[in-house]
């Protein structure tokens, strides 16, 4: 039987021939992505600003001149209206949703508010439904964002002090780059894009995280065998060969997550579309950074060579590169 | 060589048999859901033959426990609430004041005339006519402090009293505020609760969270504001005149009378006028207690407004019965031993110990004590979630087809088996999260998605080292063996890492976020096991079976 292969047996491809250019380029992509994030900003979602989404649904086609209308009549300050598309959405289902600004500094709005905008928007279309209120306080929405921000926080510290533990500082500094980059450059997609950016894009961040250090710790992990193995070798010869022999490990782990997750944007449902949007990029970015970030960084930074006694010498500051 | 010890064999099949059978109710979800409310019924509410007949759809040996479905997929109300924990400080120093009153001008001879001056929210600023009594001033109102009934707070008392000036100023003393923090927090949460397990929903969490909020998901409620009109409800408690008791639910009261049952004596009714001598809006604190003889009783206060109205009333009526009604019902109608000064007074009766405790729940529950801020609100309707459910479904079935049909065909037979592995890895996590009763959540749908696809990492790790060894070429079961043992650093540092951000992901999360930890992260615990334990054993059998030369992989 003939069996599938992606990558060739043996491959010898030079990953590190220009590794200076790629971390450049990955330089610079953080700068773009920061100064978007500094431009454009983040379309924060109500789980960060504060304020109340109504999703709708009704048999006629969304008219969101009329909603405005509708809605602007109440006074109501800072009011968004999208219409939602969704493949498998039938033909009388017209979703859009409504975002309303919060009303005062503690709670986001009150019933009776609620109730007026409903009433305003039957006014448009009779047979409108609300499938979906939500409302999230300012008090609360300020809390959720510094919780969200020290949980990626923490998760990179930790990650920071298991791979330290496990390997050597080199190898941390290297997988802890990669992550920011990856995080960097999924913000910097989210404020270009203006998808929303609400509590489970923290989610996916995270497990964007998860992976790509998933992916970095493989390579690491041959990396170390490799010095191990072959102590005379150039650094850049024993990195290059570890990511040739893992190159159809990486490919194979990459597509099965992807096909999962392309049937889940295809078919999951736009509420999460969002989510599985970051967490493809994510795939992407992770898969990239763990060879062109994380192992270009041990290029740079240079590893000790020396692994024959691990327990006494791996305290030792290191002193040796290429 | 390649050799599985014969109890780790039998552990593994354990293992796997035991989240077969732990997931196999969620494939009939909705009789499982049917057999497992039946049964809640008929323990509350006694058995009818159909009560029973839908209990009998789901045999009971097996086990019934299902996965929560989140409020996101059901459909339901979610709210997060904040209580104004500090009001209550003020209602206590309102209530306070005419006993300091009282207790300063008895001692008129020393500090003078009084005078209560305007002051911040729950502080009390006596200020009194001769600043050189204001050492006895003190002494006086230190004289009225109650030592503090908590754990933390033993040794201290509940006021804290100072002089600035010619002003004694009185506020709760530290410990005191905890203790009462601590009360208003259980009165809110049981208040809360009574109320929601009134409308009698599936299922409702209340929790607290951090020190002053509390966390409500009602799954099948139509609204959040539904929900906030359910729980703004106040009891009505009021303490009214009994006329007489009676057997007859149908007698005529008279005119300004009412009939209303009892609350835990069957066929009992008191008649009662209907004017109320006192309302649960004048309580501000019950407790259990003991009366002289040691037996259980119940304490309870009113606010002034309360106590001058109980005070005249209980000093003309002394010998005849007065009830406490709850919400139309008469919990108990003790007689007035004597008059009843100072707003404060002790429910005796035959009570038990757990009697007299849920009595003084009963009369603290009866308003919430503080009002509530509704932080956040979420409704979901039922028709979105199940839209919710559908397309998870789909979704995931799709790409475990995939999936399986992209490890078949890059590896072949051991593709297979990994497969076999996969299929058991969801019919653990399902089984797992059943029996700990977790929530599963549309992200928690994409966690297990995202499991399917990771999942497969750990055997591609294991099959690319095993065909890397193949060209060393030291035979097929050496191969096998070096493949497992050489990949395995790799999957553990690999997926303790991935752990480490699910953990933190649950700490710090709420919600569905939380729910998509919680799946991720058994996904990556079933998932090592599975990939590293059964298809090692899937494939150890075959070997051994057809003890190849070579292997296709």
């Amino acid at each position: 039987m003939r069996h599938l292969r992606l990558v060739r047996d043996e491959t010898s491809f030079d990953f590190f021939k220009h590794w200076k250019v790629w971390l450049g380029i990955s330089g610079v992509l953080i700068l773009l992505a920061l100064a978007s994030f500094a431009v454009r900003g983040l379309n924060y979602g109500i789980d960060f600003r504060g304020g109340t989404t109504i999703r709708t649904q009704s048999a006629e086609p969304v008219d969101v001149g009329a909603y405005r209308a509708a809605m602007d009549a109440l006074e109501l300050g800072d009011i968004s209206i999208t219409e939602i598309y969704d493949p498998s959405f039938g033909p009388d289902q017209n979703v859009a949703s409504v975002r309303i600004q919060a009303q005062n500094e503690v709670e986001s709005v009150t019933p009776e508010t609620i109730a007026t905008v409903e009433a305003a928007l039957q006014e448009v279309a009779p047979d409108i439904e609300f499938l979906q209120v939500d409302s999230v306080g300012p008090k609360v929405s300020g809390e959720l964002i510094q919780t969200a921000f020290i949980a990626v926080a923490l998760a990179m510290g930790a990650v920071l002090i298991y791979i330290w533990l496990r390997f050597e500082w080199q190898f941390a500094a290297g997988a802890v780059l990669a992550l920011v980059h990856d995080v960097v450059l999924t913000i910097g997609v989210f404020s270009e894009v203006a998808i929303q950016f609400d509590l489970t894009t923290i989610a996916a961040l995270l497990t964007i995280v998860g992976y790509s250090l998933n992916d970095t710790v493989v390579v690491y992990d041959r990396v170390r065998e490799n010095l191990i193995k072959y102590k005379k070798r150039p650094l850049k010869e024993v990195l290059n060969l570890s990511i040739n022999e893992t190159l159809s490990r990486t490919i194979m782990t990459s597509l099965t997550t992807l096909l999962a997750l392309f049937a889940l944007f295809a078919l999951g449902g736009d509420v999460i579309r969002g989510f599985v949007f970051a967490m493809i990029w994510g795939v992407f970015v992770g898969t990239y950074s763990s060879i062109f970030v994380a192992s270009a960084m041990l290029l740079w930074f240079g590893v000790k060579r020396d692994w024959s006694k691990p327990e006494a010498e791996e305290r030792q500051p290191d002193g040796s590169s290429v | 060589m390649l050799q599985i010890e014969t109890w780790k064999r039998a552990l593994i099949w354990a293992l796997v048999v035991a989240g077969l059978v732990l997931a196999a109710p969620n494939l009939f979800y909705n009789r499982v859901e049917g057999h497992n409310d039946a049964l809640s019924r008929i323990e509350t509410s006694g058995a009818t033959p159909e009560l029973e007949a839908q209990a009998g759809q789901w045999p009971s040996w097996l086990p019934s426990n299902l996965v929560n479905l989140g409020l996101d997929l059901r459909g339901g109300a979610h709210l997060l609430t904040e209580v104004r924990l500090a009001e209550v400080y003020e209602s206590r120093m309102e209530s306070f004041w005419p006993t300091v009153r009282d207790a300063l001008r008895d001692a008129r001879s020393d500090v003078g005339t009084i005078r209560l001056q305007d002051s911040a929210p729950g502080t009390l600023r006596v200020r009194i006519s001769n600043p050189d009594g204001m050492a006895r001033a003190l002494e006086v109102v230190r004289g009225l402090a109650q030592p503090v009934a908590s754990l933390t707070g033993a040794g201290t008392t509940d006021l804290a009293v100072s002089g600035e000036g010619s002003d004694v100023v009185i506020e709760l003393s530290e410990a005191e505020r905890q203790a009462t923090d601590e009360r208003t927090m259980q009165q809110s949460l049981e208040i809360i609760r009574r109320r929601i397990d009134e409308v009698g929903t599936r299922e409702p969490t209340i929790q607290r969270q951090g020190a002053d909020r509390i966390l409500i998901e009602v799954p099948g409620l139509g609204s959040a504001d539904e929900l906030k009109a359910i729980i703004g409800t106040t009891a009505q408690l009021t303490f009214q005149p009994v006329v007489s008791r009676t057997a007859d639910a149908n007698e005529v009261p008279g005119s300004g009378n009412e009939v209303l049952p009892s609350l835990d004596e069957e066929g009992v009714y008191y008649v009662l006028e209907q004017a109320p001598v006192v309302t649960g809006e004048q309580l501000t604190d019950s407790q259990p207690s003991f009366d002289q003889n040691g037996r259980p009783a119940v304490t309870f206060r009113f606010n002034p407004g309360g106590a001058r109205a109980f005070g005249d009333y209980t000093a003309a009526n002394i010998g005849s019965p007065f009830a406490i009604v709850l919400d139309d019902e008469v919990i108990s109608a003790p007689v007035i031993q004597s008059h009843i000064p100072g707003g404060s007074g002790i429910i005796t009766g035959n009570f038990t110990v757990e009697e007299s405790t849920n009595l003084a729940v009963l009369l603290r529950a009866g308003a919430l004590p503080a009002e509530l801020d509704f932080l956040e609100e979420r409704t979901v309707g039922p028709q979105l979630g199940q839209d919710s459910i559908d397309a998870g479904k789909l979704a995931t079935a799709v790409a475990f087809g995939l999936v399986l049909v992209f490890m078949f065909a890059t590896y072949g037979l051991f593709g297979f088996f990994a497969n076999i592995a996969l299929v058991l890895n969801i019919a653990l996590i399902l089984g797992v999260l059943s029996s700990i009763g977790a929530t599963l959540t549309l992200p928690g749908i994409a966690g297990i998605v995202l499991t399917v696809g990771m999942a497969v990492d750990a055997n591609v790790l294991i099959f690319e080292r095993i065909r890397e060894e193949m060209k060393s070429a030291r035979g097929p079961a050496r191969a096998i063996e070096l493949g497992y043992s050489r990949a395995l650093s790799a999957i553990v540092d690999a997926n303790i890492t991935t752990i480490i951000t699910a953990i933190i992901l649950y700490v710090m999360g709420s919600g569905p976020v939380r729910g998509f930890a919680i799946t991720l992260g058994l996904g990556i615990i079933t998932s090592v096991f599975t990939a590293i334990w059964v298809t090692r054993l899937l494939i150890v059998m075959w070997f051994e079976r057809r003890r190849p030369r070579t292997l296709e992989i």
